[in-house]
């Protein structure tokens, strides 16, 4: 069934479909939305769920992290400055191997105040062991919401979702609904490994430690990160053979031949696709690579996608202050150890929600045909 | 003879706890009158290291360590968690100090009892954040000597009052304790455990290292902050109060601060500055009791 769907009802949407069984939420532009819709989801019994109205981001996410604990599907939804303020205990959820969701408005954070978008709110919880997903479309968003519990749950990390706001949070798209059969068959009920019922014992969960334990229990939490890349594939597989639909954690846009290629992520690898069209009808070999996953990050395909390739170029819609764009140190580092180093162009591209056109996306394209890297950040949009 | 205490013991033996430490007896009472259907949710406080390292426990009852300011929200996830999967039955407690409670926690716990969550909140007051080394909590009393306040600069202002925060939400069961007094506290536990919805209950715990005080004056201590009408023993119910122990005279506070060293350094004017105080509260406290129980009958 084809619905029209805003980015953020999307998200609402995949919450009912996935069976969330615990939301907690908290309102915050331009999320807001999506709490408002589980919540009337909740209460008209679509959603057989409890509807936690927490009074902050920290606790939506310390009551996701309790229902979670005790065996339930838990989901959240934020941004920004809820995002940032739930910084513990997103920290506190992936150590203590809980696979929440969570779906994330892309929205500068402040002072000044900016309800408009940009990745800084999620880019900045780079090390928060949480698998990370940037989504263009809001077909994309629904089906994300479903593979992220799949995958979350066998490898007993946590997951979130990210939309640009706006450009996709409030933005309508005809989404197909995916068939709630076949939903519940691709993702079974939650079967957590432990789950607190006191008939089963009486474990502590999360005592004091000394280095004893603490560095191997980091590295399990490593592995279950580079396991999960193994189960995002394995899970698109299976997810295209039910749904018809496949989103890798690096998609190419007309790259077979291209001699260049740019890496964007979000809303921007819509964009970009236009330029790249308009490039291609002037003879120029480029292609486009959207960067979908984030964490762990998918180093390998990065490397396929840059291989042979005369030239490169990053878009972030971040800055990593006094460094660069992140999405632009990742892939110069997944590079490095391979043979060949093309060279790679850094762009810092609409940041605060400026708007990235098509023409300021073909500029971008031209500098990487035309021109070497001077340096490691080349603001695009900005009034310098 | 026939024992007013449950005799099932939920805490073992091994606790990493200090000598006489007043946590450890509210624990050990908690569960037994809570039995084996419980979890416990616990914050940073003494218990996170109390209970003991990995892989170790010293609670009978599954137990979730959580953030230090999220004990309230923690149990209303788990809570909810374990209701959508229709256990409705076990009893999910949050388990924090003071500092937990009155300072970092007191937002998660607003919420928690706003909302009425079908948890029960405990609150092991040592009157200071003892876990980190005697640091001035909302909750240690005026008077009061800790590393944040030290004797020439001791607290100044007056413990925060958490009990009447929990009753100005018009939560179903509030009611203070003391580990002096264990049956007083199990009927209390036990009581709360039967009401569905918000329950706090906030239990004076005393802690020699914190206090200053030798480690066997701990029970000594609390009594004594009873008796002496420091701490008065009362429940609030529906909003209606009831004092559940008035001492006939109250025995001389020199008897209880004299104990400790953490108000050795008062001078008479102090001590009379807490006398104050205390008659004040407990003039307040009667006329509630008075006032809510008049009240009760019109509505």
């Amino acid at each position: 069934m084809k619905k029209v769907l805003t980015g953020n009802h999307a998200v609402s949407y995949g919450a009912m479909i996935a069976r969330a069984e615990v939301v907690a939420a908290y309102p915050i532009t331009p999320q807001t939305q999506i709490v408002e819709k589980l919540s009337e989801m909740c209460a008209d019994g679509d959603l057989d769920a409890r509807f936690i109205k927490v009074e902050s981001e920290h606790s939506a996410m310390a009551a996701c992290i309790g229902a979670s604990a005790s065996g339930a599907r838990a989901f959240t939804a934020t941004s920004s400055q809820g995002l940032a303020l739930m910084d513990e205990m997103l920290h506190w959820a992936s150590h203590a191997r809980l696979p929440i969701v969570m779906a994330n408005i892309n929205r500068s954070l402040g002072p000044p105040w900016t309800i408009w978008t940009d990745q800084n709110d999620t880019i900045s919880r780079r090390d928060t062991g949480w698998i990370q997903f940037y989504c263009e479309s809001n077909q994309e968003v629904i089906d994300t919401m479903i593979m992220a519990f799949k995958i979350a749950e066998q490898v007993k990390l946590p997951a979130f979702l990210t939309l640009d706001s706006f450009y996709l949070s409030h933005t309508s798209e005809a989404v197909e609904l995916p068939d709630q059969k076949l939903v519940d068959e691709y993702l079974p009920k939650y079967q957590a490994e432990t789950d607190l019922d006191p008939t089963k014992g009486s474990p502590a969960y999360g005592s004091l430690t000394t280095d004893q334990w603490y560095f191997e229990l980091q590295i399990k939490m490593q592995r279950a990160m580079e396991q999960a890349y193994d189960v995002i594939l394995k899970e698109n597989d299976l997810f295209k053979k039910v749904f018809g639909r496949s989103y890798l954690p690096v998609e190419g846009y007309r790259t077979d031949d291209a001699d260049y290629v740019v890496f964007v992520s979000g809303t921007i690898a819509s964009t970009i696709k236009d330029a790249i069209d308009r490039a291609r009808e002037n003879g120029i070999k480029v292609g486009s690579a959207k960067v979908r996953l984030f964490r762990p990050f998918p180093k390998t395909m990065i490397r396929e996608m840059a291989k042979g390739r005369k030239r490169l170029g990053v878009i972030d819609r971040n800055i990593s202050y006094g460094s660069e764009g992140a999405f632009f140190t990742e892939i110069k580092s997944a590079l490095y150890s391979q043979s060949e180093h093309p060279e790679i162009h850094g762009f810092i591209a609409g940041l605060g929600g400026r708007d990235v056109t098509v023409d300021s996306a073909y500029e971008m394209i031209r500098l990487v045909v035309e021109t070497s890297p001077e340096k490691d950040i080349n603001w695009q949009g900005a009034k310098l | 003879m026939k024992y007013s205490i449950p005799q099932e013991e939920r805490v073992t033996s091994g606790t990493v706890a200090c000598q006489g430490c007043g946590a450890v007896l509210a624990m050990r009472y908690a569960l037994k009158a809570l039995g084996d259907d419980t979890i416990l949710t616990l914050p940073a406080c003494c218990w996170s290291v109390i209970d003991g390292p990995f892989p170790y426990t010293a609670t009978k009852v599954p137990l979730f360590h959580t953030a230090f300011e999220t004990a309230a929200i923690t149990a209303s996830g788990i809570r909810n968690g374990l209701s959508i999967r229709g256990n409705d039955h076990t009893n999910v407690v949050a388990w924090a100090g003071d500092g937990g409670t009155a300072d970092i926690g007191l937002q998660a716990l607003s919420g928690a009892v706003e909302r009425d969550e079908d948890i029960l909140y405990i609150c092991y007051d040592n009157e200071a954040y003892m876990n980190t080394g005697i640091q001035r909590s909302g909750s240690t009393p005026y008077g009061a000597w800790t590393t944040t306040t030290p004797v020439r600069h001791f607290k100044k202002e007056e413990k925060k009052n958490v009990m009447e925060i929990m009753v100005a939400h018009g939560i179903r069961y509030a009611a203070t304790a003391s580990i002096s007094h264990p049956e007083d506290f199990i009927k209390k536990v036990s009581k709360a455990k039967e009401i569905r919805g918000a329950k706090y209950i906030q239990i004076f715990a005393s802690c020699p290292p914190g206090w200053k005080m030798q480690a066997d004056f701990s029970v000594q201590a609390a009594r004594l902050a009873v008796q002496t009408g420091i701490w008065p023993l009362y429940e609030v119910v529906d909003g209606v109060y009831k004092v559940n122990y008035k001492p006939k005279t109250f025995k001389p506070l020199e008897d209880y601060l004299g104990l400790q060293g953490r108000f050795k350094h008062l001078k008479p004017e102090h001590i009379d500055h807490i006398r104050k105080q205390r008659d004040y509260r407990w003039k307040l406290l009667e006329a509630k009791v008075k006032m809510t129980e008049e009240l009760a009958a019109e509505f």
